[in-house]
């Protein structure tokens, strides 16, 4: 896979733009006064980023937990042979937002999201019964403070 | 944890946080289409939107890199063992590094699973992320009780966390 070319001015986007996007009503114009663009440049140069690939998303990146809702990782191992089954059944459930497979005897890594903490409980157990297999439940205890900027 | 109570979210910024999970649209004036949405003036979204990120439930506002096609390859979750009671400590210190995007204390799960610390690492190749967990290692040093790398072999899914339905 051939990474996104960006040049000097997509890079400065990246880097100064990961958190702090102005909410005021011209805030493309704002966050653009800033890196030397205008806002018309700025809003080309996001949705750029965003065709191509280099984005993820653009907006607001919101608490889980604050909206009352349950968050957790988990884990499981599945036996080579029934991998990609065991992946589609726990995939099955609209709950589990990311799922990804890892070189370990826990092999398989899924972040569970439901609308009450109650309800981790209650799709742990049905993924239980789905796969015949236990699940391990990893739910945070502490979130330490990343610094906002990953950098290009 | 004690932010969940200060802040209690009415109906208007549950519609506000609907409308803005899947992302922001790309006009100048973003967020005249999400009042339009709500049923409120622009003026409302952006107070309200400031009120969340002042609260925390809008962790953060902008562009979110897409670490693959950046060309961060390898993404490793580091876990380590390390003493209950100076977590807190070494994870503010390991989520300062720059190539960590995520920190976490979670249980152990003993015997077979002593790790209690988790840090997402990114590197460009599985050896640079071998290296960055060496950094860490460093820091660490005998609060370093064990480790291990485990690299993500493939994406089974990946959606968008649904927050609001």
């Amino acid at each position: 896979m051939t990474p996104v070319d960006l040049d000097d001015m997509d890079r400065a986007i990246i880097n100064g733009l990961q958190g702090g996007f102005p909410l005021c009503e011209d805030p493309f114009a704002k966050a653009g006064a800033a890196l030397g663009l205008s806002g018309e440049e700025l809003l080309s140069r996001i949705s750029g980023l965003l065709d191509r690939g280099a984005l993820s998303r653009f907006g607001p990146l919101y608490n889980a937990e604050m909206m009352g809702g349950g968050l957790t990782l988990a884990a499981l191992k599945a036996p080579d042979d029934r991998f990609d089954e065991i992946a589609d059944q726990v995939n099955s459930f609209a709950e589990v937002a990311h799922n990804y497979a890892r070189d370990d005897d826990y092999n398989m890594w899924f972040v569970i999201a439901t609308e009450t903490p109650g309800r981790i409980d209650q799709v742990i157990d049905e993924i239980e019964t789905l796969t015949g297999l236990p699940v391990t439940n990893m739910p945070k205890i502490e979130e330490f403070f990343i610094g906002l900027r990953f950098e290009v | 944890m004690s932010k969940y109570l200060d802040m209690p979210l009415d109906r208007t910024d549950r519609r506000i946080i609907k409308a803005t999970q899947g992302g922001l649209g790309l006009s100048l004036r973003p967020y005249d289409a999400v009042a339009m949405e709500v049923g409120v003036d622009t003026g409302e979204v952006i107070r309200r939107m400031k009120r969340m990120r002042d609260a925390g439930v809008i962790r953060r506002l902008g562009v979110v890199p897409n670490h693959y096609s950046l060309g961060y390859l390898a993404n490793g979750m580091t876990v380590w063992d390390v003493p209950d009671d100076k977590i807190t400590e070494l994870g503010s210190r390991i989520g300062a590094f720059d190539f960590v995007s995520h920190c976490y204390h979670r249980p152990r799960h003993l015997p077979d699973w002593p790790f209690n610390l988790f840090c997402m690492v990114h590197g460009h190749d599985r050896s640079e992320a071998e290296h960055h967990a060496g950094e860490i290692a460093a820091l660490l040093g005998e609060d370093n009780r064990g480790h291990k790398i485990l690299f993500s072999t493939r994406i089974l899914k990946k959606t968008g966390l649904r927050l609001v339905a």
